[in-house]
């Protein structure tokens, strides 16, 4: 038995598009094995297919040597492989311990809650998650959720863990609780398979890492001794170029002052935040997730209201937490979480884009079509969205390109100051340099920006970067850190 | 683990949670009894009780379909149609009915199997065609109470077997049988939903269905399950109503679906799925019961009484939003 998990020459077709196209994977076992690839790239098919929800049209998978077992019957595919996927399996209204044995909460007859939540609090100690086994699982926090999903997946008793992009929502000391936990895994003799964008994590928890491109397999090789640009220009297919390292420009930022925020206050998130940022300047804003940078951010464009404190948009004092008058005022921003505040899915890519000028594009409250679509195919062209035009409704661009007509959206209307929260979450190399270029040239036409970000490779860009901690901004650190001083700072390891 | 010892609180909170509307039916009780003498009394509380049971078998089965994340506007129109069927299938054609005289011991499984058949359309449009449940549902709203019009041709079956008039009349134990069998049925609810399999998996349908397949979960099977059990308990509701009426009339059951939606949605049964207990839509339909019972009482205009209902459920779903904390959906 040499390989612990093969997937050999899978074919997999939806309609007319090919998911997966002779791809394959082996994985030995105990280790931790990375899949990498661009969005498109067919990693989601094949968990789909490795973890027995869906079946290869060609091809065959392979656990320990043996065939993999029919799709109807998921108990035999739990005992094989478990899964923690990109989207959460935990359902929010039912108990930990409901959550834990769902749909084996009993073998026959009545539920005994007592003696389920007692097997609930031994899974939980065995795997040591430490969460009530009879708190609701909507009250819990993504890190929480995610080690439930962990000791869920291993409770069946499963040698081989998939985790498609489990540090996505996570901040720094989460992800390394998470890296903890997963080498304590392979140390048991687990083995893994590791989905993620970035590379870094790759490096740093996995030792061996497969790419796919164009739902094809490119490589497998061991993670150590193997060059960064080889593998971001194998993701790519683009050999040569090293689309990885973002040169950012120099530039002087102007004296005007096109965002400011003075006193801010907000129970429980951040005090006394005092921020300006000129024009022509890229402000970074950099914390950990309880530190209240994204908060703070919020609050700049009116998503939030903060206690005290005032916000000014290009001369022009802002209502407190409210949107349209910040964006009256001149400003573009960048939401969170795309799904949620970033566009609507069901409207065409030239809507999305078009919402904050509607009002400009027609006379007496009419939209004129024409002159939206025009203005959209500029904005397509501009960010290089990668769409069949702009009728084509946002929720079918893949995630890079969706979270590019969010850009459009807080760019269209050329803001002087522009905030940007998380832009490049769950978004591939390339899609991610496009952003910070457009961050970069909205600064060169003359905006001021705020970018905040748990990526220290984004915060790059900018000309300084405010720390916080604990709710405070505790350093203002000029361009020019290394990512250690920066982390240490984070960390509040000196203040 | 010692960060484990103390859970106690949380679980009597999450009990509570159901139970937001008993001080407004307590309130209900004490008000009331200020208002009229007779509201008090084990007469008239039997009377709300009877008159509540075959709609509560409607909240019932509008209760599981909304936990499992679906939607049915189409039991208010099996409560008259399913026992105007099967009423028609065993009187002769003198009394209005089909004349092929099958044996008057049959009009009950007749008119059950009517609304399972319904419930089973019902599911195979929604599961298997994968429809849109609401609109699915108000199509099948008009067509089934069009089935009940077209063969009637919209008048009253007064000469009844006497096997359908029994369950909706019969008094047991000094209760009306309707009562007992309601009773029951929600005993049969709270459990079912509380300790069994079946139960637990129409939360975790309603919660996240790919979450529930992903489980093992066979979604399509306990949601066919689920339509198939509303339809049968609404049927089952139109043969109490026709027993208490002693006689089934062209609009029995009609604009039925918005008090039930109401008494489930007060009760703490999230529209969303996955949210709300039996237990909760029974203090639902106890409010809705008492209000009715009370503005009948005082003599508030049949006219008037809308409002006053409507009213009542805005108030209510005030309440249980301050006493839930969280926004509804």
């Amino acid at each position: 038995m040499k390989y612990h998990v093969e997937a050999r020459n899978v074919v997999k077709r939806f309609g007319p598009t090919v998911a997966l196209d002779g791809a394959g994977i082996a994985i030995a076992p105990g280790e931790t094995h990375a899949l990498v690839g661009r969005n498109g790239a067919g990693k989601s098919t094949l968990v789909s297919i490795l973890t027995g929800l869906q079946r290869q049209d060609e091809g065959e998978v392979l656990f320990a040597g043996e065939a993999a077992p029919a799709l109807a019957d998921r108990d035999a595919w739990r005992q094989r492989v478990a899964c923690v996927y990109q989207k959460s399996t935990i359902i929010p209204a039912l108990t930990v311990a409901e959550n834990l044995f769902l749909n084996r909460q009993t073998g026959r007859g009545p539920i005994n809650w007592r003696r389920l939540r007692a097997r609930a609090r031994e899974v939980l100690a065995t795997y040591e998650v430490d969460v009530d086994a009879e708190a609701l699982t909507g009250d819990l926090g993504v890190e929480q959720r995610q080690l439930l999903e962990i000791a869920r997946a291993l409770s069946f008793g499963a040698r081989f863990i998939i985790l498609d992009e489990p540090t996505a929502r996570l901040d720094g000391p989460a992800i390394d609780r998470l890296f903890a936990r997963m080498r304590a895994l392979r140390e048991q003799g687990v083995t893994m398979m590791y989905i993620s964008h970035h590379l870094d994590e790759v490096y740093e928890i996995c030792q061996s890492v497969t790419v796919f491109r164009d739902a094809r397999h490119v490589l497998t090789r061991p993670v150590a001794g193997f060059p960064h640009d080889e593998l971001v220009s194998a993701m790519t297919g683009e050999a040569g170029r090293r689309p990885a390292a973002y040169e950012s420009r120099a530039r002087t930022p102007a004296g005007r002052v096109v965002l400011s925020g003075a006193r801010l206050s907000l129970a429980g998130r951040y005090r006394d935040v005092d921020i300006s940022v000129r024009s022509g300047e890229v402000v970074g804003l950099a914390g950990s997730g309880s530190s209240g940078k994204v908060r703070l951010a919020e609050t700049l464009v009116g998503l939030r209201r903060a206690d005290s404190g005032t916000v000014t948009v290009n001369g022009t004092r802002v209502r407190p937490g409210d949107v349209p008058s910040a964006l009256r005022a001149g400003l573009g921003f960048v939401p969170e979480d795309r799904h949620h505040e970033g566009f609507v899915p069901l409207l065409s890519v030239a809507e999305n884009a078009t919402i904050p000028i509607a009002h400009k594009l027609g006379r007496f409250g009419t939209v004129s079509p024409a002159r939206r679509r025009a203005r959209a195919l500029r904005m397509i062209e501009d960010l290089h969205i990668k769409t069949e035009g702009p009728e084509q409704p946002v929720g079918d661009l893949s995630g890079g390109n969706a979270q590019k007509v969010v850009f459009a959206r807080a760019l269209v209307d050329d803001p002087s100051a522009l905030v940007v929260i998380n832009p490049t979450a769950g978004v591939d190399v390339r899609a991610r340099q496009a952003l910070l270029g457009a961050v970069e040239e909205a600064v060169e036409r003359g905006a001021g920006a705020v970018l905040v970000s748990d990526e220290l490779d984004d915060l790059r860009i900018c000309d300084r970067v405010l720390v916080m901690f604990h709710g405070r901004v505790v350093r203002d650190v000029p361009r020019g850190w290394t990512d250690h001083e920066l982390v240490a700072v984070m960390e509040g390891i000196r203040q | 683990m010692t960060t484990l010892t103390a859970p106690t609180p949380r679980v009597r909170l999450a009990r509570f949670r159901d139970l937001t509307l008993v001080p407004v039916i307590v309130i209900l009780l004490v008000v009331g009894a200020f208002l009229d003498p007779i509201f008090l009394t084990p007469g008239n509380l039997t009377n709300v009780l009877q008159q509540q049971a075959s709609i509560s078998l409607l909240v019932l089965a509008e209760a599981l379909i909304l936990i499992s994340g679906k939607f049915d506007l189409s039991l208010e129109s099996t409560v008259g149609m399913a026992p105007a069927i099967a009423v028609m299938l065993v009187v002769p054609a003198s009394a209005g009915g089909f004349g092929i005289g099958l044996p008057g011991a049959l009009v009950i499984p007749f008119c059950l199997l009517v609304g399972a058949a319904i419930g089973a359309f019902n599911g195979f449009l929604i599961i298997k065609f994968q429809l849109s449940a609401f609109i699915v549902t108000l199509a099948m709203l008009i067509i089934v109470h069009g089935l009940q019009l077209g063969p009637t041709e919209g008048k009253t079956l007064f000469q009844l077997p006497d096997s359908i008039l029994y369950l909706g009349s019969a008094v047991w134990l000094g209760l009306p049988a309707a009562v007992w069998i309601a009773g029951a049925l929600f005993a049969a609810g709270i459990a079912g939903l509380a300790y069994f399999r079946v139960g637990r998996s129409m939360y975790a349908i309603g919660g996240n269905t790919d979450a529930a397949r992903a489980a093992g979960i066979r979604v399509d099977r306990v949601l066919w399950g689920v339509f198939i059990l509303g339809g049968t308990l609404a049927a089952l509701a139109g043969v109490l109503e026709t027993g208490r009426l002693g006689a089934i009339g062209s609009n029995q059951g009609v604009g039925w679906i918005f008090m039930v939606f109401a008494a489930a949605v007060i009760g703490g049964v999230s529209m969303d799925g996955g949210k709300g207990t039996i237990l909760g839509a029974l203090t639902g339909v106890l409010v809705i019961g008492l209000v009715q019972n009370l503005l009948t009482l005082k003599g508030v205009s049949g006219f008037w009484q809308p409002v006053v209902y409507g009213g009542i459920i805005l108030i209510a779903l005030m309440i249980s939003r301050i006493a839930g904390g969280k926004a509804q959906d």
